[in-house]
């Protein structure tokens, strides 16, 4: 699985934070989003597909291997 | 949206008090894009399907009609709160780049991270109400009891505004958010009350800064050219307050309501709590009184919605609890499935419009959830869900009183 974010696109709702915190977080300057694992490992893709389901803003990209 | 399509009345009939309006089916199947016409005698369009209000939330060219622009009214000519007028100047930047500067500056005191480090006081905040409910004895009213003090609480703490004047913040909020139970005298009145007080608190901050968020918000504008501007940090207070309290309010109340008037719900949180995530995300998604007209977007462009072009100069109203109920994104719809997940529901909308303060009302839900499950097991609605009452003529829907025993 590859994860991508688009920061610009971003509105800093922080749902993807909540659903997958081993891999996203917000910038402390402004909330935007921050990819901290663009290669999840197994144990969290479903929260990682359902923080990419669920982004208000459509600003996170899954691309299964 | 053609000549022969009927025109739709909002805000629509609905059989129960936490039922949808059975017309939505309809429209979303025959008519999704549909031209309707409003109190104030005014017409629009009013979308029904998920995929047409994502896109159009989603758009950044769009955004609430601006003052100057020819929208249509929602209430008639004499009535109607700031939120529901279209000729109402915030100082805020309503959208594009302006916007986007304004929303990441405040965001980030909303992100989920922080929100999250609130968790532990709004949870002994919520059990000291919950326990000042049970010694006043059953039947009570969550909504009085526990829905409406515990946000107002949280969003004063947060902002720094003195929890002692909520009374008043609670009038103002229903002058800006009522479509008709107030003259146009009595919520410019409001408005102008409300818009002194902030002004006064923010010289109050300045003088002496404290740790909240509108002393922080002062200090970071004290630079020439810097942070928010005067009015800005006026009008941002102003939001803020209404934003973190009324829709909240009577969300838990419905939450409940809606958890408690099918028991079997209720006893499967009481025995597997770990669903109250999922849950909290199901009610918001289920929840068909967000309000009875949407979210509006003025077009300024055409916008076209699987070959339906809606021209320049539509006020086009959103229906978010509509769009929530689309067979063609969610299985079963209809029901309510407390582990449904993922959960890409409407209700705070979409884009870069989407509510500031989702993370912060997801915890406070979350929370209020996790205390009555824990500390009431036994709560039961005290009437027949028939006999609950929808609150009228609010932008933010709501249930009177939610009267409960346990």
């Amino acid at each position: 699985m590859k994860v991508t974010v688009d920061q610009e696109m971003c509105c800093g709702a922080g749902s993807c934070v909540l659903a997958a915190p081993e891999v996203f977080d917000q910038r402390d300057e402004d909330g935007i989003v921050v990819l901290l694992d663009a290669e999840p490992a197994a144990g969290c893709r479903e929260a990682v597909r359902e923080a990419a389901a669920i982004c208000p803003a459509s600003a996170i990209t899954v691309r299964e291997d | 949206m053609s000549q022969n399509d009927p025109v739709v009345r909002l805000p629509l009939p609905t059989e129960g008090p936490l039922d949808p309006p059975a017309e939505w089916e309809r429209l979303r199947a025959r008519c999704p894009v549909a031209t309707v016409e409003l109190p104030s005698g005014d017409t629009g369009a009013l979308l029904t399907r998920y995929d047409h209000v994502k896109a159009l939330l989603s758009d950044p060219r769009f955004s609430r009609p601006l003052p100057g622009d020819d929208s249509a009214r929602v209430a008639p000519e004499d009535g109607g709160g700031v939120a529901t007028r279209n000729d109402t100047a915030l100082s805020v930047a309503f959208k594009g780049a302006e916007h986007q500067r304004w929303r990441r500056h405040v965001g980030r005191y909303f992100t989920a991270k922080r929100m999250t480090a609130l968790r532990p006081g709004m949870t002994r905040t919520a059990e000291a109400l919950v326990a000042e409910m049970v010694a006043g004895g059953a039947p009570a009213d969550l909504k009085a009891a526990l829905g409406f003090p515990l946000p107002v609480s949280v969003i004063c703490d947060l902002l720094g505004a003195p929890v002692r004047d909520r009374d008043r913040f609670s009038y103002w909020s229903d002058a800006f958010l009522n479509i008709d139970r107030y003259t146009r005298a009595e919520t410019e009145a409001a408005e102008a009350e409300f818009s002194a007080y902030m002004t006064e608190l923010i010289a109050a901050k300045r003088a002496a800064p404290g740790e909240d968020l509108i002393s922080t918000l002062i200090e970071e504008s004290r630079a020439e050219g810097e942070g928010l501007t005067d009015p800005e940090l006026r009008d941002t207070g102003m939001s803020l307050l209404v934003a973190g309290h009324e829709t909240t309010a009577n969300m838990i109340g419905k939450m409940v309501a809606m958890l408690l008037a099918d028991r079997t719900r209720w006893e499967r949180l009481v025995a597997d709590p770990s669903l109250v995530r999922t849950a909290v995300d199901e009610v918001l998604r289920a929840d068909a009184n967000l309000g009875g007209f949407g979210v509006r977007r003025f077009l300024t462009e055409d916008f076209e919605f699987d070959g339906t072009v809606v021209p320049t100069g539509t006020t086009v109203f959103c229906g978010l609890s509509a769009a929530n109920r689309d067979e063609r994104t969610f299985a079963d719809a209809g029901e309510l499935d407390l582990g449904r997940s993922p959960n890409p529901h409407l209700t705070f909308g979409a884009g870069p419009h989407s509510c500031l303060g989702q993370a912060l009302a997801r915890t406070e839900l979350q929370v209020v959830l996790d205390v009555l499950l824990r500390t009431l097991p036994s709560l039961e609605l005290a009437v027949p869900v028939a006999e609950l009452e929808r609150l009228a003529g609010l932008a933010v829907g709501g249930l009177r009183e939610v009267p409960v025993r346990w």
